[in-house]
């Protein structure tokens, strides 16, 4: 009876630790990981990843047998150990044998640990070299400057021609296969530029310029995230990378490099004095009208975005009444002020929004 | 039961009373803790529990000064201080309106943010003055109460201060009116925000007239209008 309850946990126990290990197996894959990388940045820092997974898990599981092994072995001495009848001093009796044997052991250990650090020191020395520059193209790189706020992110295409640059939030279009720089810098705190299937970390930190390149291989739509605490909705401070080809991007450039387009419809017209007579004003940017605030996301072309309030919402109308109503249910602490309007006023904003193409 | 113990204690040292020094003063010695308590052999001070209840006392003052992130529900619109005419000079408004984000610290620091965003500092700079007049001194040309800093900001004033009306949130013109007036030293210091990277005044400059270098007097903007 004993005996089948004893069994009985460690069924229960072997379960159990089969569930956890499937769990934390489900972390690796899909969105936001690092092994499932799509550039060459971050192929290296997958492959130096794999690298230090195999030879940990080989020195993990060396020691788990050596420590099961010395349990044993303790046990059967035990097992078979004459009484000795207990005195003040304890019996020493030299074996210098078997202190030779030992010895040996621990120096061999400490060489091959020694070995394996260095090994793993000049792997990811060489790795880091490889990704703080671009890998393939040096000539030909696109800069793009994104500025950390709390909690979105101003993305900024340079450009030759001065009215070819323009300003966008939160999702940053990148040509698939061309090298690209970020020309990274933070407003107000220090913030921490990451999306795991491009490349590593990055910090933004305000007053000064960070660089990272990156590169994406593959046409898709990458998340990434603030990896830094930087305040109350560091949580919702995330970032799409949208990479596209190069006809698709160029397309994409051309269109955002325009003003925005005007209102055509009263009640879209309406919309607009709506929003140029209201707090909307004192924040938000619309090129091509008299909004000229940089504080907040330039909503020059909002509505080509997919999500808004840094990666929080998927951008559709009812979503963006919600937000613009009383944004501090949805995404708390952050800079925007609810705005009591009439819901005529509302619904000729959302209007005038949505037709931001 | 504690007064049966205490008797055989006293009783206990009525014996002793006239044995030798050494043993009265055991006798006493065990009358003490006798009294205290029939069981523990060991006196108690009372000094430990006296530590734990002010520390107690002490902790109830640690709440922490709340944050509103929803500062009214979204439909209702208020206005609290709505005053259409337009008053130069020292106006004093009837009744003392007292300013809530005043004695919040958050909310001064919000105001000092607001007065970054919506670029009082273009014109004020931090307090010094340039374009607009200076606000870290105590000349207020349009009064220095909460209410006068509210109604200058929502109204406008004359020679160049544009009206907000309808641009800044109710509750944003409060926190930026507070902060302004911490500029000057007129709020509390505990409330008043403190890390700065630009000058300030900590309290209200003493009543003395200020030596202007030659041909440099009052800046026109911060003149009373005539």
């Amino acid at each position: 009876m004993r005996m089948m309850k004893g069994k009985l946990l460690t069924q229960r126990g072997a379960l159990a630790l089969a569930a956890a290990w499937g769990l934390m197996l489900s972390g690796c894959g899909g969105v936001n990981s690092s092994l499932n990388s799509v550039g060459p940045q971050a192929a290296r820092i997958e492959k130096l990843w794999w690298l230090m997974f195999y030879v940990c898990s080989a020195v993990f599981v060396l020691v788990m047998i050596a420590l099961f092994v010395s349990v044993i072995r303790a046990r059967q001495d035990t097992a078979t150990r004459v009484e000795i009848p207990a005195t003040d001093e304890p019996e020493l009796k030299p074996e210098p044998e078997r202190e030779r044997r030992m010895t040996r052991v621990v120096v061999g250990a400490t060489a091959v640990t020694v070995l394996i650090i260095f090994v793993f020191l000049v792997a990811s020395f060489f790795t880091g070299r490889a990704i703080s520059s671009p890998l393939y193209a040096p000539q030909n790189v696109l800069t793009i400057e994104v500025t950390g706020h709390q909690w979105w992110w101003e993305v900024r295409y340079d450009d030759a021609t001065p009215s070819r640059m323009f300003t966008t939030a939160n999702e940053i279009h990148v040509p698939v296969g061309q090298p690209v720089l970020l020309q990274m810098t933070s407003r107000d705190v220090i913030h921490s530029f990451w999306a795991p299937n491009i490349h590593g970390k990055k910090d933004l930190i305000p007053g000064k310029s960070s660089t990272l390149y990156i590169e994406v291989d593959h046409p898709g739509m990458y998340r990434g995230q603030c990896a830094e605490f930087c305040g109350h909705q560091h949580a919702n401070m995330g970032f799409y990378i949208i990479a596209e080809s190069p006809e698709d991007f160029n397309r994409w450039r051309d269109s955002q490099a325009q003003p925005a387009v005007s209102p055509v419809t009263d009640s879209q017209k309406r919309g607009q004095q709506v929003f140029l007579t209201s707090t909307c004003v004192m924040c938000h940017t619309i090129r091509g009208t008299l909004a000229a605030a940089t504080e907040a996301p330039d909503l020059t072309h909002f509505a080509s975005r997919q999500t808004f309030a840094a990666g929080t919402l998927p951008n559709t109308r009812g979503h963006l009444a919600g937000w613009v109503v009383d944004s501090q249910s949805i995404k708390p602490g952050n800079h925007m002020p609810p705005n009591s309007l009439e819901s005529d006023d509302l619904m000729a904003l959302l209007d005038y929004l949505e037709n931001l193409k | 039961m504690r007064e049966k113990t205490r008797r055989k204690g006293r009783v206990d040292a009525g014996k002793n009373r006239r044995g030798d020094a050494a043993t009265r003063g055991r006798g006493e010695e065990e009358r003490s803790y006798l009294v205290l308590s029939p069981r523990p052999r060991v006196p108690v001070s009372p000094r430990p529990f006296l530590i734990c209840v002010i520390a107690s006392v002490l902790l109830l003052s640690c709440t922490r000064e709340r944050r509103e992130f929803r500062q009214a529900p979204p439909g209702a619109r208020t206005e609290t201080l709505s005053q259409s005419d337009l008053h130069p000079g020292g106006y004093i408004p009837a009744v003392q309106t007292k300013n809530p984000a005043e004695e919040n610290a958050p909310a001064l620091s919000e105001g000092k943010r607001l007065y970054e965003w919506y670029n009082c500092s273009g014109c004020h700079s931090h307090g010094g003055g340039g374009i607009g007049p200076a606000l870290m001194d105590n000349k207020w040309i349009y009064g220095s109460d909460p209410a006068n800093v509210y109604e200058t900001i929502v109204e406008g004033r004359p020679n160049g201060m544009p009206s907000f009306r309808g641009k800044i949130p109710d509750y944003q013109v409060w926190e930026i009116a507070g902060y302004v007036r911490s500029l000057s030293g007129l709020v509390r210091r505990d409330v008043a925000p403190v890390r700065d990277d630009h000058m300030r005044a900590t309290e209200a400059p003493a009543e003395t007239t200020p030596e202007h270098p030659k041909g440099t007097g009052v800046p026109k903007s911060a003149e009373r209008p005539q």
